[in-house]
């Protein structure tokens, strides 16, 4: 490690340069909108929800208020669990695919082997942390990058599925008032979804597992020289990352009742990560808001449900997603750039 | 027994109270010899200055000195008491820290998260709650003893000057139990305010704390301006050894170039 760090110190000599501390009137707009870039989504959300409530007075309704947060949740909580893996400067792509597979292990455990039910999610739960501590293995011991390991775990684990089911619906198992618990009532999984990234904010902001991911990402030799156990750390965040993906996968097929083996869950892991992204999380590691991301995961939800019930076709929600999403980084990279000049400015 | 007393005092009259003293150290990498026997003893608060040209074993030096590698021969005293250095870790629970170039900070980390990181105060057992407030005012209070200067301790480390986050390395090194400290590079890219800066706390860390630091340093000048006796490092072993009162920046430069002319043939040169 020791050896790492002098080789790369000697590299870094020349690019440090002295830099001054910003201050000044006109730049304590600018400073809140760096420090706190959940500010700017919250105005994005806030507008989005007014707008579609003058333009169509089906929007504030319980239904309409239900199906948005059915969206939310799985968006949220798989974005949370990917903000811990993008403060660590990772990524899993293979949450969505968790999200659809556990579902399948709760029935197999279940309708299959006759396990109680309560114990079968828990299982089911368990199996995703594993998921995780793959590929979390695969990233630090193996060195494969987390792109490539997590790609190869989600097509095996839709591969398993594919094969499990005989690529055939199935039904998900209930029992009773725990199915009510676990989405089986309308409001259920943003309860779930809530709980999840409170539980995940404290976790990041207020643990000293939280500093030790920010610590990871934000200056991995740096982190290791202090002591910091690194790739414990990220194996950490691999495993939470899959198991709440697990746990509200397993919420929302109690909700849908059907397992369809034909979906990848790609498409709820790309929600995900951009929800992440469009909340103010870098790719580069060292920063992340769980928060951001929630917030997100409503404006997703909000564009997605409203264009719908003010009659544009879903494509154009695809669409504005690409926008939004290039808006997003385009902004990131030009506040940390404006943050870069008002500390040369002094 | 006064450790101020032996600042600055002449080479032999250093010997009887080390804090550090190494004899004979060798180290070879396969055929390459990179350390051939070098003799270094430091002086309680002394700061010691460690220059040689890339290749002439001062990073192999250092390397052993902070635990990380292991000499084939030698003997290494701390105290006066015979160590033998495992790893890092070990070099750590006797008092050796280590600042390197790169810093090991995290620039998204606010200052007192920095100071503490991996030795953070935390509540509610193995949930590991960070006591926020508690580092805070530990970190404002050890800042303001060693006389360094942030905007505040809730200030991102990148939003810091290039010498603030030395100063910042510094201290967390210095903020345990440390005997030894060992600087690589301090005044790199750094501007002649935030160069007096980190002199400041370098002589004053020395002074008024007791903590004997071994500087390496490329740049003599730098090692004149921040430090008490300078040892040269050439071809594996220290083959000058002044103090820094007894001789000056053109004597050392006449000393260096006179070993090139004698080492023209090996073709190597100070990057």
């Amino acid at each position: 490690m020791t050896q790492a760090a002098l080789s790369q110190a000697d590299r870094n000599a020349a690019s440090r340069s002295p830099e001054g501390v910003g201050r000044g009137v006109g730049g304590f707009l600018r400073a809140s909108l760096v420090e706190r870039r959940e500010a700017a989504i919250v105005i994005v959300a806030i507008a989005l929800f007014a707008y579609f409530t003058a333009a169509s007075s089906n929007f504030l309704t319980v239904p309409d208020m239900q199906n948005l947060s059915q969206f939310i949740g799985p968006v949220a909580v798989i974005g949370a669990g990917e903000v811990f893996l993008l403060v660590c400067a990772e990524v899993d792509l293979s949450a969505g695919t968790v999200f659809v597979f556990m579902p399948f292990v709760v029935y197999f455990l279940d309708t299959g082997l006759g396990v109680p039910l309560i114990l079968a999610i828990i299982v089911a739960v368990a199996v995703g942390a594993l998921v995780g501590a793959v590929n979390g293995l695969i990233t630090t011991a193996l060195r494969v990058p987390s792109f490539i390991a997590t790609l190869g775990m989600l097509f095996l684990l839709d591969g398993i599925m594919l094969i499990a089911s005989n690529a055939a619906q199935l039904t998900m198992p209930t029992s009773g008032t725990l199915s009510s618990v676990f989405g089986g009532w309308g409001w259920s999984e943003i309860l779930w979804s809530l709980a999840v990234v409170a539980v995940l904010y404290v976790l990041l902001n207020r643990t000293r597992f939280g500093m030790h991911a920010i610590a990871t990402g934000g200056n991995l030799i740096g982190a290791a020289e202090a002591g910091v156990p690194v790739n414990r750390v990220k194996i950490w965040c691999f495993m939470l990352c899959s198991a709440v993906s697990g746990l509200i996968g397993i919420v929302d097929a109690t909700r849908i009742t059907v397992l369809d083996p034909g979906n990848t869950g790609t498409t709820e892991m790309f929600y995900a990560i951009s929800a992440a992204v469009i909340g103010g999380t870098a790719l580069t590691g060292g920063s992340g808001t769980v928060i951001g991301g929630f917030i997100g995961a409503v404006v997703l939800g909000v564009l997605f449900v409203g264009l719908t019930i003010v009659g544009i076709s879903a494509n154009a929600f695809i669409l504005i997603l690409g926008l939004a999403i290039l808006a997003a980084m385009v902004a990131n990279v030009q506040i940390a750039k404006l943050s870069q000049k008002r500390r040369a400015a002094t | 027994m006064s450790a101020e007393a032996l600042v600055g005092s002449t080479d032999d009259a250093a010997g009887r109270d080390d804090i550090l003293r190494v004899e004979g150290i060798a180290k070879r990498f396969g055929s390459v010899v990179a350390l051939r026997g070098v003799d270094m003893h430091l002086g309680r608060g002394e700061v010691l200055g460690l220059v040689g040209d890339n290749g002439a074993g001062k990073t192999t030096l250092v390397k052993i000195l902070c635990g990380y590698q292991r000499p084939d021969s030698g003997r290494m005293y701390i105290d006066g008491e015979r160590v033998e250095l495992h790893s890092v870790g070990d070099a750590r629970a006797k008092g050796i820290e280590t600042v390197y170039q790169d810093l090991a900070l995290v620039p998204q980390l606010p200052v007192y998260k920095n100071l503490f990181l991996k030795r953070e105060i935390v509540a509610g057992g193995r949930l590991g709650f960070l006591s926020d407030r508690k580092m805070r005012a530990l970190a404002r209070q050890y800042l303001a003893d060693i006389k360094v200067n942030v905007p505040s301790v809730d200030a991102p480390v990148d939003r810091l000057s290039g010498g603030q986050r030395q100063a910042i390395a510094v201290a967390r090194a210095t903020r345990s139990e440390v005997k030894i400290l060992l600087l690589d590079e301090p005044l790199s890219a750094m501007g002649a305010k935030e160069s007096a800066l980190i002199i400041d706390l370098v002589r004053d860390l020395a002074r008024s704390r007791g903590v004997s630091i071994v500087v390496i340093d490329h740049n003599y000048a730098h090692v004149f301006e921040l430090c008490d006796r300078i040892n040269v490092i050439h071809q594996g072993r220290v083959s000058f050894d002044r103090q820094v009162a007894e001789t000056s920046l053109e004597e050392l430069t006449d000393y260096m170039v006179s070993e090139y002319r004698q080492q023209v043939s090996s073709g190597r040169a100070e990057r």
